[in-house]
């Protein structure tokens, strides 16, 4: 690769400090990547529709394809990565989840995590409806959407600090 | 255990976005490789230059067909019909393009971004050919002498070929005789004939995660690894191995996570040949990871079919004396590995739930310079369950028959089973294991209350509402053979491991695998380790395909567990001194059983069992314990789809109210992930049903290479399923009595959504085609009847 078509382009992610060298035409998403080695964020259609490369960007959810990592600079962006709090507990939508089987492949999740947790925060008291319409910004294969809502709405009780059904395991009565 | 909604044990890593996909293996020093494709459909290829991409600062190689000229068409892996051979695929395109997205050339660069820097200054230039389009249109001539014999690869010389690869039949009783004493029949008026044609569009599984692949060549460990397989990882080695020049054991194959799979993917593509290839040639590490626009004309597309059914009525009671079936189904420019596999699928399922006893299905499979098509969820079945339940909604309403009454006369009867049909499916005699159709049906019908949802339509239409109710049966098939094999180890902390020839494509499978035998070993399910989709870990796989691994690597793990349970009494009882039948499980340890504060655990046991002390037991050191389980027959789960529809009178747009399902997997081994399948399987239906279609324009330009021309459909179109899941039928022919749950989600949704639309619309012969768009439904509109 030429160094010289790259530029120096420094990325807040997840509060790490990440100071790249890249090609201007870099995407935000292989910067994450490829450069910063968060390959959480996934790439399923490079084109804006499907979503799973969504991240926050000052708390908005972009698609990371659509995006120049130096139109990033200096911006604080959050990966799934930087979702969690620690290496044992969950984030609240990550928990509903996993307690809601809101996932198969795996391959979106990220995107809807990200997507979720960025509308929930600005929005915690959103109606079913609205966050239906929200969701269908992104694409799922796998799941037929049913659990992501059940889990969206189990994340929302979760985050305004209501109970909901426990996970782990219910044998069969 | 078995049985219980458990969490699974997958989702963590991937919540925590620390899974491993294709894309996301990097090694040192790796090339990227990308791939020039035909802009044309159909073509002969006048010069394919890529002296100038090797300018490309970073790019390192570049190659044609002359270049891989001594790799062989990519073989059948399935349903590997003689005359289909001179219709393999060249691993490049060799003489001809046949169609949009064909590989002609590859670049290898130091990044993707060059890589496709440099595919751009590949110059291909190619004499466009008419394009054949149609499946339906006489066969024409396809590939000439000199392709034929090098695309079989048998030694001898063929003639030219034209575009049907094959025609076969699928039958018993008597068609023709039937047919023959039927116009006299229907003269007397005691039958009737019905005929019915119909289709279903063109599309394909289309995965979130497009196709990757990653290989190395170890030059240390003398190896060839490939990182990123899917599906069926031990058949691919030794493809790959043969390919590659190098004996299977040389050849590592390994599974990472897989973003879905529902068929097109993890089959051997010209894409991974190239990239195991040049990690040979080369000696770099050599990354593909495809894109969208590549991966909607590369990847194999699905369920482009025609049928033409007639069938030979009583009227009195609208039982089916006949049925005679000719189906055409668009192969595309290529056969793949995939063989006859869907045709004849689509032949040997289509009388699914019914007697039938004369019946005969002719397939014919046409090539066209379109993509090469395999499976797709419900593979054969999502066609034939829509042709043949249009079929029988439209002798309901020729005879005036209740839909519901008519299937039941016409169900093979619970009593009957196990019932076999004297016709063959996927190489085995098709046996219905066991069933009761009719009291499915009659639980679904009470459960959802199907009476109120008509007495419900029937109200809004009469507020002249687009409104209708539709259902359809079907049979579905999983668990094929022949083997699968599960080793359960505990190591000295009494941590298990499993390790099995499963492969996982995002269903569940390690979650399935660990309950089975968490429920043997009395044990917690999510600590236990499972291991699959690495020829380096297990001996055999057969893979994740055809809804088996419930079945097959399910049953084996369970005999694995077994076989360990009784290796742990053996060494306990040994140790307490006391007989076999002294010693028993109990909560993970074993236990003397009349004094169960004498217990030895799992990982008490597994250190009792290191090598010098394991020889005085006479035992394999270690605890450790294989179990195998072979079938030589399929199982087969059943169900019901039914849909209310509301039709938009001004736009014609299409709203799927309600989707209902019922099905019967003989026992849920996770109930939630059942369920899942279901709705996910739904989902993928109703795309087929009214959004998805590969459309190309007269040339042969494919129209839908970007999600949005291709739709898939998001969560504002797909309701949410309301499944009932029945074990009332268990399988007779495996330990768990399990049957497959990954496909019955899909199956009969065009057929449902079809007959709801009818039944909204009440124009006769309205919907015999699927996708339905909201330009035909504009059209009809305008004819409902008012109230």
């Amino acid at each position: 690769m030429s160094s010289s078509n790259t530029t120096p382009c420094r990325l807040y992610v997840n509060g790490d400090r990440y100071d790249i060298d890249v090609e201007p035409r870099r995407t935000l998403a292989d910067a994450l990547r490829d450069d910063c080695g968060l390959t959480g964020t996934h790439l399923g259609c490079e084109h804006g529709v499907c979503g799973a490369c969504t991240v926050l960007l000052d708390g908005q959810p972009v698609r990371a394809c659509l995006m120049f990592a130096v139109q990033a600079e200096g911006s604080s962006v959050r990966t799934v990565e930087g979702l969690a709090p620690d290496d044992v507990t969950l984030h609240p939508v990550q928990q509903a989840f996993w307690d809601n089987h809101g996932l198969q492949c795996g391959f979106c999740t990220p995107g809807f995590l990200t997507l979720i947790a960025g509308y929930l925060e600005e929005h915690p008291d959103a109606e079913e409806n609205e966050l239906r319409e929200v969701l269908s910004s992104n694409l799922c294969r796998c799941t037929g959407y049913q659990n992501i809502i059940k889990a969206t709405l189990a994340a929302q009780k979760l985050l305004n600090g209501k109970q909901t059904e426990p996970g782990g395991v219910q044998e069969p009565a | 255990m078995i049985g219980a909604r458990a969490r699974r044990i997958e989702d963590p890593v991937l919540l925590r976005g620390a899974g491993r996909f294709a894309a996301d293996t990097v090694r040192a020093g790796e090339l990227h490789m990308r791939v020039v494709r035909s802009p044309v459909a159909h073509g002969r290829i006048r010069r394919v230059d890529v002296s100038q991409a090797l300018l490309v600062d970073g790019v390192v190689g570049a190659w044609t067909y002359a270049d891989v000229s001594d790799l062989p068409a990519i073989g059948f892996r399935l349903t590997p019909r003689p005359e289909l051979l001179p219709y393999r695929q060249p691993v490049l395109a060799r003489d001809e393009v046949r169609y949009v997205g064909e590989p002609v050339a590859v670049v290898f660069a130091t990044s993707a971004y060059i890589a496709e820097d440099g595919a751009e200054r590949v110059d291909v230039e190619i004499d466009p050919l008419d394009a054949h389009l149609d499946p339906d249109a006489a066969p024409v001539t396809w590939i000439d002498a000199d392709h034929a014999t090098w695309a079989a690869g048998t030694g001898s010389r063929l003639g030219a070929q034209d575009s049907e690869a094959t025609t076969f039949v699928e039958e018993y009783g008597d068609v023709d005789d039937a047919f023959q004493k039927a116009e006299e029949l229907v003269e007397n008026g005691t039958h009737r004939v019905v005929t019915v044609d119909a289709r279903i569009g063109r599309h394909s599984g289309v995965p979130m995660e497009c196709r990757g692949l990653v290989a190395m060549y170890d030059e240390a460990e003398q190896q060839l690894v490939v990182d990123g397989a899917a599906k069926v990882p031990f058949w691919n080695r030794e493809a790959i191995a043969e390919m590659a020049g190098l004996p299977p054991h040389r050849v590592i194959v390994r599974e990472t996570h897989v973003g879905g799979g529902f068929g097109p993917r993890g089959e051997l593509y010209p894409e991974d040949v190239l990239v195991t290839v040049a990690a040979m040639r080369l000696r770099r590490p050599i990354k593909w990871i495809e894109d969208r626009q590549e991966h909607l004309v590369a990847t194999n597309h699905s369920r482009g079919q025609h049928h033409r059914i007639r069938a030979l009525v009583r009227t009195t009671d609208g039982f089916i004396e006949a049925m005679d079936c000719e189906f055409t189904l668009d192969q595309g420019a290529y056969v793949r590995t995939h063989g006859a596999t869907v045709a004849s699928l689509t032949a040997s399922m289509l009388p699914g739930p019914y007697v039938v006893p004369h019946f005969r299905a002719r397939a014919r499979v046409r090539l066209t310079n379109k993509t090469p098509a395999g499976t797709y969820r419900s593979p054969g079945r999502y066609e034939g369950t829509f042709a043949r339940e249009r079929l029988v909604d439209k002798i309901a309403r020729e005879l005036q028959l209740d839909p519901l009454t008519l299937r039941r006369t016409n169900f093979i009867p619970a009593d009957k089973m196990p019932y076999e049909r004297p016709i063959q499916a996927m190489g085995t005699h098709l046996v219905h294991d066991s069933g009761d159709y009719a009291l499915l049906l009659d639980k679904v019908c009470e459960r959802y209350d199907f009476d109120g949802i008509r007495a419900e339509v029937e109200q809004r239409r009469a507020a002249e509402e687009i409104v209708g109710f539709g259902l359809a049966y079907f049979v579905e098939k999983s668990g094929i053979g022949p083997f699968e094999g599960a080793r359960v180890t505990v190591d000295g902390a009494g941590q298990v491991t499993i390790t099995c020839g499963a492969s996982s494509v995002g269903q569940g499978v390690d979650t399935v695998l660990a309950q089975v035998v968490a429920h043997a070993l009395q044990i917690p399910h999510d600590a236990i380790r499972v291991v699959r989709g690495r020829t380096d870990q297990f001996e055999y796989g057969r893979g994740a395909f055809a809804t088996r691994l419930a079945v097959m690597a399910g049953s084996a793990a369970a005999n694995a567990a077994e076989a360990l349970v009784e290796k742990c009494r053996r060494v306990a009882a040994h140790e307490f001194r006391v007989s076999f039948e002294e010693v028993a499980l109990h909560d993970g340890a074993i236990e003397l059983v009349d004094d169960p504060g004498r217990r030895l655990t799992l990982g008490e046991i597994a250190r009792l069992l290191e090598p010098v002390r394991a020889g005085m037991l006479k035992e394999d050191p270690g605890l450790s314990a294989d179990g195998w389980f072979r079938s030589d027959h399929m199982t087969y789960p059943y169900g019901v789809h039914a849909a209310v529809v509301a039709i938009d009178r001004g736009t014609g747009n299409l709203s799927i109210e309600r989707f209902i399902v019922g099905y019967d997997v003989g026992r849920a081994l996770n109930p939630t992930l059942v369920e899942g399948q279901i709705a996910g399987g739904v989902a993928q239906g109703i795309g087929g049903a009214v959004y998805e279609e590969f459309l190309y324009s007269e040339d042969g330009t494919p129209l839908c290479t970007t999600f949005m021309d291709y739709l898939i459909p998001t969560v504002l179109e797909v309701p949410d399923v309301e499944a009932l899941i029945t074990e009332d039928a268990p399988s007779p022919i495996n330990p768990l009595g399990v049957k497959g749950a990954g496909e019955g989600g899909t199956t009969a949704v065009a057929a449902a959504i079809g007959s709801a639309v009818d039944d909204a619309l009440r124009v006769p012969d309205a919907i015999t085609s699927v996708p339905i768009r909201p330009s035909l439904l504009r059209r009809l509109v305008d004819h409902v009847p008012t109230p």
